[in-house]
């Protein structure tokens, strides 16, 4: 079993066991799921909508060679350092060697799950740097030294009594457990941290072809702030963030916020469109802007699953699906998690170790239905499956299936061994649930399923024999009733 | 080859195999969807100015920000001081405009001026931002705003309480419109900052309660003239 594997089976047999996180991770999507659902209805058309944005997605991923180039002349044009990363080490380099250059020591972040994905701030800060996330959720986990449970909620998973003790103990706060109380805490902290620190550091939610302009979309005003203040901006995007036209956004804003949160439109969207220019009052002298392959051309290259690149990291796929809400997002260690992190996780970082991902999925389809661009992510887990196998499957798997077949295409061999199946059941309860037991796996926190008593065969037989002999009774019958 | 060629040749390469449409095959010569299409899917907004008013009000309640609609100019500067004691205002800061002087003009206190460069630190201290904007959406209750209309980037986000002032004719329906009108007025030299402002700053992310004022204003503000 690879490493990912054990992860995923030890961490999710702790979430699923821990029934107060799981209380509080149901609260908080049920709240979610109330607000998602009044605003979708609120649309006049929301189906339509939804498919308008897969097909501009389409649009824009089917021609990423042009609208990259595109977005990428416009943001020169007006001063922007465009730089090209094909893989996440060579993203942290050049994002080092910013930093370097500028003589910085400090670096404010708004939130970056791209930053996740190529471990910058365990980077930053092995070579001394101090970086510090602004966003209230990966402030919180941040301190709490973990990873975001949740792509879109980071700290989801803790309760506000966890986070007063967090912020007494590492903050020297003194706070109750008042959820009003705890911002004001973290407000007051990262308010100094803004105003010193050196370099802005921010992710995007689209890369807008036409006008050239990156659009941002949160709800603090964390990342107004980042590309207001520092002298230096650095934004991190993957190269499947672009979108066509500005007025797209008309489109993808409000879907983005209602399946991301819930909200109509969340607080401060906002479109970022070079360095601070000549006769502007403020804003960043320098602005570099890293464009991160990391893999994304491969899935790219995988027609079947390229749609997987239309995701906007809105998070509902995470927020419906079953495993999701009861393995928890640390199960999957991956940086996106849920069911499209287990789609494209195998693609960007190996099948060997990530295809299980996507055999933990029921296939319920739920993560289908409520994506917001159509992204089919249950057809792809199932293909995912198919390539899984294809590429290499296990022995024990490989001989079980044959032995299967064989039994099963020779009628005569398989009632023959049917009984012992039956032997078998009868046994099992010695060793069931014990590590002697060959299921465990299955059988550790499952009931066994029964094996008939008897084969079809057997039982079409006797009821012939019973209806032979039934047989003059029932005639009789059938002239009375005519 | 630099690495934005490689990464461009790897895409040209991946492309070569077509990807399926997603759902109906798109007839030949189908557009994409147009700002009326797209007005039709959304949310409804309203077509008179009164509904879209009415609308606008609405969705600002509801997102906790503070709509007045005034009908003299002379309403907008007893407005103001009554903010200005009520919350005690020592210092704001502003920007040059028709508005923003007329209502400024009225109080004083000490203004701090972004137009051409400040100090970060000064602005910290600030008890109010008041701004102009580029436009008010009825349908979502947003402030539509840029660097060059509002002062810069952090005038309208830094200090705890942002005040807009915004003109009648800058009420819009819908998203749509709004980016019509940023195509319009901007068009190919697009500022360095756009934003939409969607009520006070807030976070849900102590266990999905709302809290106003999280790095942003606490209170918006906004007076329609």
């Amino acid at each position: 079993m690879s490493r990912p594997v054990q992860q995923f089976k030890a961490q999710a047999e702790l979430s699923t066991h821990n029934l107060r996180l799981r209380a509080t991770i149901q609260t908080a999507l049920e709240k979610y799921a109330v607000v998602r659902d009044t605003n979708r209805r609120a649309f006049q058309d929301y189906q339509a909508a939804r498919q308008a944005a897969a097909e501009i997605k389409w649009e824009a991923i089917n021609h990423l060679d042009r609208y990259l180039e595109q977005f990428v002349s416009k943001l020169e044009a007006r001063g922007t350092k465009v730089h090209w990363a094909g893989t996440g080490r060579l993203a942290r380099e050049i994002i080092l060697g910013i930093i370097r250059e500028k003589k910085a020591r400090s670096i404010i972040k708004s939130k970056t799950m791209t930053s996740e994905e190529i471990h910058l701030n365990e980077a930053l800060e092995r070579e001394g740097f101090e970086v510090v996330e602004s966003d209230l959720g990966e402030f919180i986990v941040q301190l709490n030294k973990e990873t975001p449970y949740h792509i879109v909620f980071p700290a989801m998973h803790l309760t506000r009594g966890e986070i007063k003790e967090l912020f007494n103990r590492e903050l020297a706060a003194d706070a109750s457990d008042n959820p009003e109380e705890l911002t004001r805490v973290a407000r007051r902290v990262l308010r100094k941290k803004y105003v010193g620190a050196d370099i802005g550091f921010t992710g995007a939610n689209f890369a807008v072809a036409d006008a050239g302009m990156v659009s941002i979309t949160e709800n603090e005003g964390n990342a107004r702030l980042t590309a207001a203040l520092p002298k230096t901006l650095i934004t991190l995007l993957g190269i499947e963030k672009v979108l066509p036209r500005l007025e797209d956004l008309a489109l993808f804003l409000p879907l983005l916020a209602t399946s991301g949160t819930g909200q109509p439109l969340t607080c401060y969207n906002t479109m970022y469109g070079g360095p601070r220019q000549p006769g502007e009052s403020d804003g960043p002298e320098e602005w570099h802007v890293v464009l991160l392959d990391n893999r994304r051309t491969e899935l790219l290259a995988d027609a079947e699953q390229r749609d997987s690149l239309h995701c906007i990291r809105c998070g509902a796929c995470l927020n419906v699906c079953p495993i999701f809400r009861n393995v928890g997002g640390p199960a999957y260690g991956t940086t996106y998690s849920g069911p499209v992190g287990s789609v494209i996780t195998p693609h960007l970082r190996g099948w060997q170790d990530w295809k299980h991902l996507s055999f933990s999925s029921s296939l319920c389809g739920a993560c289908t239905e409520t994506c917001p661009v159509k992204i089919d992510l249950a057809h792809h887990l199932l293909q995912n499956r198919r390539k899984a196998v294809t590429q290499k499957s296990s022995l024990a798997g490989k001989l079980g299936f044959k032995l299967f077949a064989f039994i099963f295409n020779r009628p005569r061999l398989y009632r023959r061994v049917a009984p012992l199946g039956r032997l078998g059941q009868k046994l099992h309860p010695l060793v069931k649930g014990t590590r002697l037991d060959p299921a465990y796996a299955w059988t550790k926190s499952r009931a066994t399923p029964q094996i008939a008593p008897r084969t079809f065969r057997e039982f079409w037989r006797e009821r012939n024999l019973h209806e032979i002999q039934q047989r003059p009774m029932q005639e009789t019958k059938g002239q009375n009733q005519i | 080859m630099n690495e934005r060629e490689k990464i461009l040749a790897r895409i040209r390469e991946a492309l070569t195999v077509q990807a399926p449409f997603p759902g109906e095959p798109r007839a030949p010569g189908q557009q994409r969807p147009s700002p009326a299409q797209v007005r039709k899917w959304l949310p409804p907004a309203a077509d008179s100015f009164d509904e879209q008013l009415a609308l606008f009000r609405q969705n600002a309640t509801s997102l906790k920000a503070d709509f007045y609609a005034l009908n003299l100019r002379d309403e907008l500067k007893s407005r103001l001081l009554a903010l200005r004691d009520a919350e005690d205002w020592r210092k704001i800061a502003s920007h040059s405009g028709e508005l923003t002087d007329l209502g400024v003009s009225a109080l004083g206190v000490p203004v701090l001026k972004t137009d051409s460069g400040y100090d970060i630190n000064e602005l910290e201290k600030c008890d109010a931002g008041i701004t102009e904007c580029d436009a008010l959406i009825a349908q979502t209750g947003s402030v539509l705003v840029a660097n060059r209309s509002a002062g810069g980037r952090a005038l309208s986000v830094l200090p705890p309480h942002h005040v807009v002032l915004a003109r009648r004719k800058q009420l819009l329906p819908d998203l749509p419109a709004a980016f019509e009108l940023l195509k319009q007025k901007y068009g190919c030299n697009y500022p360095g900052m756009i934003s939409f402002i969607t009520g006070p700053s807030r976070t849900g992310d102590i266990e999905r309660i709302l809290v106003l004022g999280a790095h942003g204003p606490r209170k918006l503000t906004i007076f329609f003239l």
